[in-house]
Order: structure tokens, then C-alpha cells, then sequence
């Protein structure tokens, strides 16, 4: 079959009521979440994980990827009503967007915001369609060596590459790779790490892991900064229309985001933020009023938004073909797959077509759903800005310990939620990434899955891991990626690298 | 609670706290190392066992904490911001008393208690007034999910009222 009828076949499934029901709930959910201040979307999924525990896998997924689209979109508005963006993909649009908003603009910049996120979710969510098929083919002839290089690969650009410290990112990511081989060993059954504590052989849980270094770090983190004044959010004033000026301004902005964004989304590097970054620099380049930017220009608003959803998109082309999360929230997206016991990768186009296309085409009418969610009752999800922080931050706790009871209501997992939540804390403090460790916890395993049988097969033989022209590619690529910003930092470049840091997502 | 690092005016001073870092690092790759070794003693004729990667983790956590103590002395940690202890205890003393009750008291009270914490910490201290707000919506909470979603969510006193 082509893409297109299995694209046709995936909309028929997820056009059932039911699903479409799930698709509601999930972009419902995820914006109501994302909108929070300091709830990015890695925190959205993590925290609503649970939501779908008695969810059949389809529904499940489907309702999940709507979460996934919707803490996007909420994401946006967020930032541009309140100056705090509660991800770092979302910095750009802060920029130009809260400037657009105290001019008494921010209907304008909320539609060009949500419009552009919906042309470039639909253009990659269909490019996703299309080029998911050519790497599942590609990685048919992937050995355990070549999958190993691409993880180390994925390793070092979630890690070290961005961010402003190569040690501190390292640091977080083996930390996640020592909690990560807690439990039985999978290959040979024997305990490791788990000192006879029964509640550590199946491991840590992914979930529990994220929802406690973000949500509760996060907390204890701005519960630590002190009470401070309320941050300002900005009303919208006057239409949420934009005019015929704004449209002609932000088209290409949208289309130059969109081409900007998948590409780097999609490959085994991840972050979404550098998309936006050079979607920004590009449009400022192009502009005919580049004096606007900085002061409110709506391309500003428009093209990085664009690029942020585009590249979210892309993410999922590694994710769904390879099994590789390269971002925390397809880190825990892979944990949602794994609790049903599915392993994304190209098996998973074979085995189980109707749930991969069904997952592809419900992001496409989710991202028609959050259309009509964000456009015309933008003004309710406004208000959930305005909740105090002292109830905000308690429901959060709230939500974030629900989950991890309603996984497993034992007093031992409550207690590894405060453990990882003070770890998460003191990590934030010394200016530690996140990502990584929860990148670490879950790669992990595959990575050493993969080395192991690559070893297996060589006899233990290390050198085997060099001799294929791909892995070695992968891996010369994934040294470069780790050697370059080290030499940079080191003659005081760093700043672009650490304005790229991928903090939540 | 941390003193941010002290190079000011060229002079260098270590950094106390990024050495108790780097000392927690050794912590860690000292303990992955004694499972390692038993590991490799339990499975000892294959060269590739489950003992190799935790083994690989180790060293390298051994050398990352080598580089934390060179950048501890080279002052190479960012600005840290004055953190208040207060706020951050209201929480940790929550999260700590909601474990603790949980299975006793049920879902409702130790998440309520939970909730007043974490808004006391956030500077709404009229405990009298969060409390009680605070159980009636984890109750409604509780409902909902362990009524209609079905997740094993502990009851106590206030939930069995309602079974």
C-alpha cells in the first residue's frame, strides 16, 4: 500500500467517535495544562500520562498526541500574555509576542501564533506521513552497532552540544544512565543496583522520574525565589482578528518556519528551540520593517511559532521509525508506547500499521481541533493565567502526585518522587539540564541493549563498532558534537549555544 | 542556603558547594562499582556481562567529578540566586506528610494536607481556610478518577463515606 492509503486508512480510524472523543480530551487537556505558567509541554505529558492508564493503546496514544499538540499551543499563549515562557521553545515568541500583546496587540499575535502553528503542524505532520516510510526502510538494514552510534549520538546532542556547560549537561546525563540500570538486567536476569529492595527490580519509572525533577523541582525551585509580585499578564484587547496587513505579513513567515523547523526536528539531534531561534534570524534578515523587531513585529510571532510545532512534528520522525527520543517529551511519550508494551521503531510500521497511522492521522485532526479551541475561546484559557501562584503550584503538586499513586500507591515510589523532586531541585540551583537524565533513564537501556548485542555478535570484540561505514559516521558526527561547543565555550562563544539550551523540552 | 562562589575581584576561592558535587559523584561511581564487581563475579566468562556498562558508567561519573572539582576551582559554576529555605521546607514538609499518610488517613487528607503545605509556602498561611479547600478538592478529585477512571487511588476515613 502507499502512504496515502495508509494515511487514509489512519483517518479512518481515528474519525471514529470514540477517538475522536479521546482526540477532544487530549487537546482539551493538554492546552488547559500548557497555558500554566512554568508547565511545559514534557510536564503536560508526564503529568497527564496517567489520564490514560485505562485507555485501550490506540485510544490512548491518540488522546496522548493531543495532549502533546495541545501543551504546544498553550505553551504560546503563556508567553505571549505573561512574558513568562513556561518552555524553552517558546523564548522567541515571548520576545516579539509579549510586545505585540502591551501594545495592545496581543489578539493579533495569539491568532498569527495559533494559525502558524497550525499550518506548520499540518505541512509536518503530512511530511511525517511521507518520510516516515523512506526511514523505515533506511533503518531496516540497521544492526545493533549502527542503532548504537545513532543513541550515542542522540545522547550527546540532548546533553552537551547546547546548553552552556558540556560538564553540567554530561553530569545529568549519566546520572540518568546510573538510575537507568537499576533493576533486573533485561538480557541476563541478574539484580543490579537494587540492594534487595524489592520496589527497584522493575527499575525507576520514566514517569516518575519526569514528573518529579519537573514538576516538583520546578515547584521547590520557584517556591525558593521567594513571594514576589504577581507577574503581569496582558489582556486582550480588541479582535482576536488579524487584519489583511497581518495576514500578508505572516503567510511566508509561517510557510519559512515551517521548512525551518521540520528538518531539525526530525533529525536524531532534537530540540525544538534551534528551529525557533534561526526562524527569528531569518525573518528579522528578511523583514521589510526589520525596525519593528524588538517592539512588537508579528513575523517575530509568526515564524518562530511555526518552527517550534514544526519541529515538535518532527521530533516524531525519529520517535515513531527509530524508537529514539531525541526531546524529555518524547522521552515520555516513549514511556507511554512502553506501558502497553509497544517498542516505536520500524517493527512497530509492520506489526502494527493501524495504531502508527491512526496515531499520524489524529495528530492532523487534533491540530484542526486546537484551531477552533484557541481561536475563538482564547478568553477562558486566558483566565487560567490569572489563577494565584500559592494555588496554582499547590494543584500542581496536587496533579503531579496523583499520577504517581494512581500508578502505584506505595509509599516507596512517594518517596522516590521527593527524592528525584529535591534532586531536580539542587540540579536547578547549580544549573544543571533536566532533559538529559530523563533522556539517560529511558535511552539508556536501549543504548546498552543495542552494545551488548553488538558485542554478542563480535565476540567482544569492541573494534566491530567502528568498522561499519555508517556507524562510524554516526559516531565521528556524535564526537564532533561533543568536541565543537567545548572549543567554542572555551574561546568565549558560548552564548549562542547556552541561548539554545534545551531546558524543558 | 548556598553561597554562590566567592571569585569576586580575581581572587580564587574553591567552590564549596560544586566540591560537594563532584564528592557525591565519587559517592555514586563508588557504589556502581562494588555492584559492578559482584556482577562480574557472578557472571565471569563472558567479557561483555551485565557488569560492563554500569562498570563504563562509573568511570565515567569518576572523571566527571575530576572535571567538576577543576571547574569548582576555576570558579567555572554560574551566579547562583539567593534561595529561601522557608518555602522550600513548607514544601518538602507536605510532600514528606503526605507520603507518611496516605495510607492511613487516604487520598483526600494527605494530598489536602499536601496542598495547604505547598500554599503556605507560597505565602497563603491561613492553614484554617487551605486545609479545608484543599481536602474537599483532592475528595472531588478522588471521585472522579477513582470513581469514573478506575485508578487504585487509597481510601480512608472521608473516601469510605462515599463507597
Amino acid at each position: 500500500m502507499s502512504t496515502f492509503e495508509f494515511l487514509l486508512q489512519g483517518l479512518v480510524i481515528a474519525a471514529q467517535p470514540m477517538n475522536l472523543f479521546y482526540a477532544l480530551i487530549g487537546v482539551t487537556l493538554g492546552t488547559a495544562v500548557g497555558v500554566l505558567p512554568g508547565i511545559g509541554p514534557a510536564l503536560t505529558v508526564a503529568l497527564l500520562l496517567p489520564v490514560t492508564y485505562q485507555l485501550d493503546p490506540a485510544g490512548s496514544l491518540i488522546m496522548f498526541a493531543g495532549i502533546y499538540y495541545g501543551g504546544m499551543y498553550g505553551g504560546s499563549t503563556t508567553s505571549i500574555l505573561l512574558n513568562t515562557p513556561g518552555e524553552s521553545a517558546s523564548i522567541v515568541t515571548a520576545l516579539e509576542g509579549n510586545k505585540m500583546a502591551r501594545a495592545g496587540r496581543g489578539g493579533p499575535a495569539l491568532a498569527t501564533a495559533a494559525i502558524g502553528s497550525f499550518v506548520a503542524g499540518l505541512l509536518a505532520t503530512i511530511g511525517l506521513a511521507f518520510i516516515a516510510p523512506f526511514i523505515v526502510k533506511l533503518a531496516l538494514v540497521f544492526g545493533p552497532r549502527e542503532y548504537f552510534a545513532l543513541m550515542v549520538l542522540a545522547f550527546v546532542t540532548v546533553s552537551s552540544a547546547f546548553g552552556d556547560s558540556t560538564l553540567r549537561g554530561l553530569t545529568a546525563l549519566f546520572i540518568g544512565l546510573a538510575l537507568s540500570t537499576i533493576g533486573i538486567d533485561q538480557l541476563t536476569g541478574q539484580t543490579r543496583l537494587a540492594f534487595g529492595v524489592p520496589d527497584l527490580l522493575d527499575g525507576i519509572e520514566v514517569t516518575t522520574l519526569a514528573v518529579a525533577m519537573f514538576a516538583i523541582g520546578e515547584t521547590l525551585f520557584i517556591a525558593a525565589q521567594g513571594v514576589k509580585g504577581p507577574d503581569k499578564v496582558e489582556a486582550v484587547k480588541g479582535s482576536v482578528w488579524m487584519n489583511r496587513a497581518d495576514w500578508a505579513r505572516s503567510w511566508k513567515p509561517w510557510l519559512r518556519g515551517t521548512v525551518i523547523g521540520f528538518p531539525i526536528g526530525a533529525m536524531p539531534a532534537g530540540g525544538a528551540e534551534i528551529g525557533t531561534f534561526l526562524s527569528y534570524a531569518a525573518e528579522k534578515r528578511l523583514s521589510k520593517h526589520p525596525e519593528e523587531f524588538g517592539h512588537g513585529a508579528i513575523e517575530g510571532v509568526a515564524g518562530p511559532e511555526a518552527a517550534n510545532n514544526a519541529s515538535a512534528a518532527g521530533t516524531l520522525v525519529p520517535l515513531l521509525t527509530l524508537g529514539l527520543p531525541t526531546t524529555a517529551t518524547a522521552a515520555i511519550m516513549l514511556a507511554g508506547f512502553q506501558q502497553y508494551g509497544l517498542q516505536p521503531g520500524p517493527l512497530l510500521f509492520a506489526t502494527n500499521p493501524q495504531l502508527v497511522w491512526g496515531l499520524i492521522a489524529s495528530l492532523l485532526i487534533a491540530n484542526f481541533m486546537l484551531l477552533v479551541l484557541n481561536l475563538p475561546l482564547i478568553g477562558l484559557w486566558v483566565r487560567l493565567l490569572t489563577i494565584p501562584k500559592p494555588w496554582l503550584y499547590a494543584g500542581i503538586l496536587l496533579f503531579a502526585t496523583l499520577g504517581t499513586i494512581g500508578a502505584n500507591p506505595s509509599v516507596f515510589e512517594l518517596g522516590m518522587l521527593l527524592a528525584f523532586g529535591i534532586l531536580g531541585y539542587v540540579m536547578r540551583v547549580f544549573g544543571y539540564p533536566i532533559a538529559p537524565v530523563v533522556v539517560g533513564l529511558i535511552l539508556g537501556p536501549l543504548a546498552e541493549q543495542q552494545l551488548r548485542r553488538a558485542l554478542a555478535i563480535s565476540q567482544g570484540d569492541f573494534s566491530v563498532l567502528f568498522t561499519s561505514p555508517i556507524a562510524a559516521g554516526l559516531l565521528i558526527v556524535a564526537a564532533l558534537a561533543l568536541i565543537v561547543p567545548l572549543i567554542l565555550r572555551a574561546r568565549g562563544r558560548g552564548e549562542v549555544l547556552s541561548q539554545m539550551a534545551a531546558n524543558e523540552d | 542556603m548556598n553561597q554562590g562562589p566567592l571569585n569576586k575581584a580575581g581572587e580564587r576561592r574553591p567552590d564549596w558547594a560544586a566540591l560537594v558535587i563532584a564528592a557525591v559523584l565519587v559517592a555514586i561511581s563508588g557504589v556502581i562499582f562494588f555492584d559492578a564487581a559482584r556482577l562480574r563475579e557472578v557472571s565471569g566468562y563472558s567479557p561483555v556481562g551485565p557488569g560492563t556498562v554500569p562498570m563504563a558508567i562509573a568511570v565515567v561519573l569518576l572523571l566527571l567529578a575530576v572535571w567538576t572539582v577543576i571547574a569548582a576551582f576555576r570558579g567555572d559554576f554560574p551566579e547562583r540566586e539567593k534561595q529561601e529555605v522557608q518555602p522550600v521546607a513548607w514544601v518538602i514538609g507536605g510532600l514528606a506528610a503526605q507520603m507518611l499518610l496516605l495510607n492511613t488517613a487516604g487520598f483526600s487528607i494527605a494530598t489536602g494536607v499536601l496542598f495547604a503545605a505547598t500554599a503556605a509556602g507560597f505565602g497563603k498561611r491561613k492553614v484554617w481556610i487551605s486545609l479545608p479547600v484543599g481536602i474537599v478538592l483532592c475528595l472531588v478529585v478522588w471521585l472522579i478518577f477513582a470513581g469514573l477512571l478506575q485508578l487504585s487511588l487509597p481510601a480512608g476515613p472521608l473516601e469510605r463515606l462515599f463507597q
